[in-house]
């Protein structure tokens, strides 16, 4: 646990280093945060009150939390395992008395640490200047937000880890990074919610992990889910990290068997 | 150099036996489907460490070493053959033999590129789980040992090589490993750096007895560092034994250089030895011959019947050059 939280506190060091991107992170999230707002407020106008449980504050909350995760929970993945696998860095990896999922995962919540301090916070300040935006219904809602957020950071991890790891098995794995980052950005709701999906696509995308990185931390924060509906969202939530998890494990034990290192 | 202790009793666990016992091991790369592309990286290697030696794992580029290294690693896993390492097999226990066994490989790094190179090791001695005063303890020593102390607070990027590849020696020996395996530590590295080093590793060795499995072309290195050599060509182990041993099995010369009191005639005719050269009008000539049929002193006493001797040195053969030879032997045999 002591080097589980060490990693985490390397990983939060080594991507606090990148103070000018973070910076234009938060710009760039909030600039979205105001046009994506305008839109869906649009949306709900032409169409009455509400649709699925989204009023005007509650859908401002979606987008606003929805704007500040998004730094934080790696909803496009990332790169560096796949790279080097395909390098053959990862031999370091295996050299060391941890598995190489733990060191990872602990880095990326380093990371989200550090994007929820830097990018996070301040879009979710500039949200609630400048528009009403529904806050948690509760307490309770505030913690099991929270912890949803962090079940989001895992699943989405695994999810890109696992992708990455195809690279054992596949030269160029840009093309399965690219189809997971369009798959990601609409499954997860980061566009559009979930619920506003045609029935047969809510549907399918419920049967996948992907609501889980994002619609299911916002339905909570925003108090579309409350009362006892919230720990049936976080119980699917667990349910796909504990899967991605064994599956993550499964696939880089696999890889591992076939390993061809490649160069010195 | 210190002599091969192969009767060393108990490792620093307990563990009794050698540290590395490798078994007709083969590894081949290239899938399964295609076998024209396969190549056999290593091919029906066999040898046995004892804990405390020091071996000089030496061969051309693309002989086996580094493949050899993963296999014992449990990094790659054998085609055929077995591998122990610390007593276990790596492929099933990596993790136990990567807690008692520690490896620079050259041209990859270990450290944490985007910090400051404290970090690494505050990282590493996590990781291995050293108690953390302990860890800060071992630290100091190895920094100061290897005089890292002004590099703690710069990033990993901004080392120079020299200055990565002490800290990736220290990142290794951090968590006091019983074997350390080192693939290639001096690569690029200038004469000044590359002495340091060798001058800590023999020091390190003497205090704590680590054995030390050792890959690199520089022979110097091995000269230096290792009291056994095994050979690898084509992913055959073409030697196993001690470096003037090795010299004479390939039958190399010495080299005696003579320089005479005055010009002398070319000495042709000196019985069991070689003229090589003549220089300054004969003043100094060079005398090769095979230390195994001959003695220097058999080959002075006979040019002292000719010339008088104003001074004398004898050149051991170049270890360079008795490698080539092996690789060239075994190149004409295929
Ligand atoms: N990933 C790989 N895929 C295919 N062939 C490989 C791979 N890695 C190594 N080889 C081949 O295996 C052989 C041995 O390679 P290895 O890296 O073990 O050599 P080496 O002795 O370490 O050489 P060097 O001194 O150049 O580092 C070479 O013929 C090399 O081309
Ligand atoms: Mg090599």
């Amino acid at each position: 646990m002591r080097t589980f939280l060490l990693l985490v506190r390397a990983g939060f060091r080594r991507h606090s280093t990148y103070r000018l991107a973070l910076l234009a992170g938060t710009a760039t999230n909030s600039v979205f945060g105001v046009i994506r707002a305008s839109v869906l407020l649009g949306a709900i106008g032409s169409a009455g009150t509400h649709i699925a449980g989204y009023d005007g504050p509650r859908v401002l909350a979606f987008v606003w939390w929805g704007q500040a995760l998004l730094g934080v929970v790696n909803l496009w993945g990332f790169q560096e395992v796949g790279q080097r696998v395909r390098t053959g860095d990862i031999a370091v990896d295996f050299l060391r008395p941890a598995g190489p999922q733990l060191v990872y995962l602990a880095e990326d919540i380093g990371r989200a640490g550090v994007n929820f301090l830097a990018r996070g916070l301040p879009a979710l300040l500039i949200g609630a200047l400048l528009f009403d935006l529904a806050w948690p219904p509760g307490i309770g809602s505030w913690i099991l937000g929270l912890l949803s957020v962090a079940v989001a950071v895992v699943v989405a991890f695994c999810g890109s880890f696992i992708v990455n790891l195809s690279a054992f098995w596949i030269v160029e794995i840009r093309g399965i990074r690219l189809l997971w980052m369009i798959t990601t950005g609409f499954l997860c709701g980061l566009y559009v919610p979930v619920p506003w999906f045609p029935d047969w696509l809510r549907t399918f995308a419920e049967w996948t992990p992907f609501p889980s990185m994002l619609q299911h931390p916002l339905d909570i924060l925003s108090g579309r889910v409350d009362g006892a509906a919230v720990w049936g969202t976080l119980a699917t939530q667990l349910a796909w990290a504990v899967a991605l998890v064994v599956m993550a494990q499964v696939v880089l034990q696999s890889g591992r068997r076939r390993l061809e290192v490649q160069g010195g | 150099m210190t002599r091969p202790d192969h009767d060393a009793p108990t490792s620093p666990t307990g563990q009794a036996g050698p540290i590395i016992e490798v078994t007709n091991l083969v590894r081949d790369y290239g899938g399964l489907g295609r076998k024209s592309r396969r190549v056999r990286a290593v091919d029906h290697i066999s040898f046995g460490i004892q804990p405390g030696e020091a071996v000089g794992y030496i061969g051309a580029n693309g002989a086996g070493k580094s493949t050899t290294i993963k296999l014992l690693m449990g990094i790659l896993r054998p085609t055929a053959g077995q591998v122990r390492t610390c007593g276990l097999d790596p492929m099933r226990r990596r993790i136990d033999v990567a807690r008692q066994v520690g490896v620079v490989f050259g041209q990859r790094s270990q450290l944490w590129w985007d910090l400051p190179l404290r970090e690494s090791f505050t990282i590493l001695a996590a990781i291995h789980r050293l108690d953390p005063a302990a860890a800060r303890d071992r630290t100091a020593r190895l920094v100061d040992e290897l005089e890292m102390g002004g590099q703690l607070a710069t990033p990993v990027r901004s080392l120079s090589l020299g200055q990565r590849m002490r800290a990736e020696i220290a990142a290794a020996l951090l968590h006091s490993p019983r074997l350390l395996v080192l693939d290639e530590p001096t690569i690029g590295l200038d004469v000044l750096s590359k002495q340091r080093l060798r001058e800590f590793l023999v020091e390190e060795r003497r205090e704590r007895g680590t054995t030390l499995l050792l890959t690199t072309h520089d022979m110097g290195d091995v000269e230096r560092l290792c009291s056994r050599v095994l050979v690898v060509d084509h992913g055959r182990l073409a030697y196993d034994g001690t470096l003037p041993g090795l010299a004479a099995t390939v039958g190399a010369e010495r080299l005696l250089v003579i320089d005479l009191a005055e010009p002398t005639r070319p000495l042709q005719d000196v019985p069991g030895a070689r003229l090589v050269a003549v220089e300054s009008d004969g003043l100094r000539q060079r005398l090769a011959f095979d230390g195994a049929r001959t003695t220097a002193a058999a080959v002075l006493t006979e040019v002292s019947r000719r010339a008088t001797i104003r001074d004398l040195a004898v050149e051991e053969p170049d270890i360079e050059d008795v490698v080539r030879r092996i690789y060239a032997s075994s190149a004409g045999q295929r």
